[in-house]
């Protein structure tokens, strides 16, 4: 996987601190996220316990786990919307969770996320929902915000649908734009929160090569919750899946490996798509699929 | 980790290569640092109109997707023949992202919103859709008086727990604020009018004054207007949230009528409980009244026999009637906006807000209709 750091310069006439989030660019082998003895949960009610990983400059990394494992949960906690009940975590060497006001700003604009729902702004249209980062955060002028926002709603390939409203277009185009949002600040690291759920295949397949392609052109680094199995496999470099039984990592590697060489029950399980219940409990009724 | 000062963009003129003239960019492009030289960049095409140019990027060092854009928006510029614009330099890695860009597919405005339409147009869309709202309004009201009836003939079908619950947050949790307000009004009615009365030595009638205000307009207008903004504007988001949320579409699809489900436990409370509320607001007002007199040392049994004197039972009841009229039309607007709402978080802010517009503006409408009525009748 390519990466961009080599093309950073040593050193250059520098940009104004008010309008660069940050001036140190870690390289490959360095974790750009790190998460160290994470406890997460809802009040006093532990999810997680003691989780530890790396995610590494340029990789896609991806979150797995069963339905109520904590997959999204963990993913908000480390883009900082949640505290965690114990531990760090921290984007580019910096402590999130501790991180208050302009720090903590400074590290959210070099983080783009997409929700599960999309999260798109009824009110404003396609393109105008790709401008908003762009408004706020450049002194960019008009024109270049809007070719901006057509440019990234065209690497979705919703080009065409920049003028409409999100109450206008499908939930599998809403969740293509909010990438185009979350990229339109060209992060460093891109949250995704199940890209693919609800998609039909092609379009689903469409997003796992933009993905791709925007980690090996831009060096983008990619933390993706996801259970579907064929996206997995073709994006992940590397997979952690969280076992909800005993509230941590039950496995941690890249996912064909996993599914190949894991000797935990748990991950055997999820990866073999193998149910819960024993075939014989589950009888098919008599005239149905005969 | 390394640290350093970032770069930024730089937009220079190089050496001219014959007739061709040369801009070169260096630097850092990305969303922070392209805006100051993107209109440079753009005016040094403009004043070379009749000269080819050459984008010389070899120095760039990193050029994330602001920087794609600014050099897919200097390529996209229209040119004369004999005048194009060339990029040269930029390094593979960059070059395969602006590659995914085809500069021609860039030069169209966005078309234009959906809805941005013709004057005649528009008026003839407002006029198909004021037809639309008044048959809507029709249907409601058919299809409400139909379950309305249905659940009177049939009183176990009507979801019990579900129409106390909705009657205690419509009743009970108004009694606050409708006692408030209703003793706020008496307060001040009787000491605007006992001021000026006094000049006269008719601080008396200043009981008339209150009685007939409260009980005939002003209790059932005040306790409909905060029915309207608490519970009307409550159905609206409710329902509207549950259309948002395809929970209208569940009911539909199992067979049960939204209205039965949803719209007829409302309309019952807001029936049931705004005359309760307006005879609260009444009584809790003429005592507001009587302890402003008191300062004015009015006894109170003087002006409560006062109040008796000048307000019949029918004052109360025609203002309680009136309650009654008000209560269903501030249920049944909150619950027909709420299932017009469309889709979108939006959708639900505007029905809401059409629910108390609409809600207050039918309550005074109504109330107008009922001033002459009672006047007609006698009442």
């Amino acid at each position: 996987m390519s990466s961009t750091s080599d093309a950073r310069p040593a050193s250059q006439s520098a940009v104004p601190d008010t309008q660069r989030p940050d001036d140190s660019y870690p390289s490959v082998a360095e974790p750009i996220i790190g998460v160290e003895h994470l406890t997460i949960g809802y009040g006093q009610k532990v999810l997680m316990r003691d989780l530890n990983f790396e995610v590494r400059r340029g990789e896609v990394f991806v979150i797995l786990g069963g339905s109520g494992s904590g997959k999204s949960t963990l993913l908000k906690h480390m883009i900082g919307l949640y505290r965690p009940m114990h531990g760090h975590i921290r984007l580019h060497g910096k402590d999130i969770v501790a991180a208050e006001g302009e720090a903590r700003l400074a590290i959210l604009r070099r983080i783009g996320v997409t929700y599960q729902s999309g999260a798109l702004f009824g009110s404003m249209t396609l393109a105008e929902n790709v401008r908003l980062p762009l408004e706020e955060y450049t002194d960019l002028p008009d024109r270049a915000m809007e070719l901006i926002a057509l440019m990234k709603l065209d690497l979705v390939g919703l080009k065409d649908f920049a003028p409409s409203l999100p109450s206008e277009v499908s939930g599998g185009m809403q969740k293509r734009a909010a990438m185009a949002r979350a990229m339109a600040l060209d992060p460093d690291i891109m949250f995704l929160d199940e890209p693919s759920a609800g998609l039909d295949p092609v379009t689903s397949a469409d997003l796992d090569l933009l993905i791709l392609r925007l980690a090996q052109t831009l060096g983008m680094t990619f933390v993706v919750v996801s259970h579907e199995l064929p996206s997995v496999f073709t994006i992940a470099d590397r997979a952690i899946m969280l076992d909800r039984s005993t509230r941590t990592i039950a496995a941690c590697g890249p996912p064909k490996e996993l599914r190949d060489h894991s000797d935990n029950p748990v991950v055997r399980q999820f990866f073999n798509r193998q149910p819960s219940v024993s075939a014989d409990d589950m009888t098919r009724p008599a005239g149905i699929g005969a | 980790m390394r640290s350093h000062a970032a770069p930024t963009a730089v937009l220079e003129p190089g050496p001219p290569e014959g007739n061709t003239a040369v801009l070169r960019l260096s630097g850092r492009l990305d969303a922070y640092s392209v805006g100051p030289i993107w209109t440079n960049a753009l005016a040094f095409l403009s004043a070379r109109p009749g000269h080819p140019v050459v984008i010389d990027a070899a120095g760039v060092q990193y050029c994330d997707g602001a920087g794609i854009a600014l050099l897919l928006d200097l390529l996209r510029q229209p040119r004369g023949a004999g005048a194009e614009v060339e990029l040269r330099g930029l390094a593979d890695q960059y070059h395969r992202l602006f590659d995914q860009f085809d500069p021609t597919r860039f030069t169209q405005k966005p078309a234009a919103r959906l809805g941005q339409v013709s004057l005649t147009e528009r008026v003839g869309r407002i006029g198909a859709s004021v037809l639309h709202d008044a048959f809507d309004r029709i249907v409601f009201v058919g299809e409400s008086a139909v379950a309305l009836a249905g659940t009177i003939a049939h009183p176990m079908r009507l979801r019990w727990p579900d129409a106390l619950l909705i009657a205690q947050r419509v009743g009970a949790d108004a009694v606050p604020i409708v006692a408030l307000i209703g003793f706020l009004m008496g307060v001040i009615l009787a000491f605007q009018s006992a001021v000026a009365m006094r000049q006269f030595g008719a601080e008396i009638y200043v009981a008339n004054l209150v009685a007939l205000s409260l009980l005939r307009e002003l209790g059932p207008l005040m306790t409909a207007i905060i029915l309207a903004g608490r519970s009307g504007s409550a159905f609206a988001a409710e329902i509207g949230t549950m259309k948002v949320n395809e929970e209208v579409d569940a009911l539909v699809t199992m067979g049960l009528d939204p209205v039965r489900f949803l719209v007829v436990p409302r309309l019952l409370a807001g029936f049931l409980l705004c005359p309760l509320l307006t005879i609260l607001a009444d009584m809790i007002g003429l005592i507001g009244g009587a302890l402003v007199m008191k300062s004015f040392s009015v006894p109170m049994v003087t002006y409560f026999q006062q109040v008796q004197a000048a307000a019949s039972v029918g004052d109360l009841l025609g203002g309680v009637a009136k309650a009654f009229v008000f209560g269903l039309l501030v249920a049944g607007i909150g619950c027909l906006q709420g299932l017009r709402t469309g889709e979108g978080p939006s959708a639900v802010g505007q029905s809401t807000t059409r629910a108390v517009v609409g809600g207050i503006i039918l309550i005074i409408a109504v109330d107008g209709v009922c001033a002459v009525l009672f006047h007609v009748l006698d009442i």
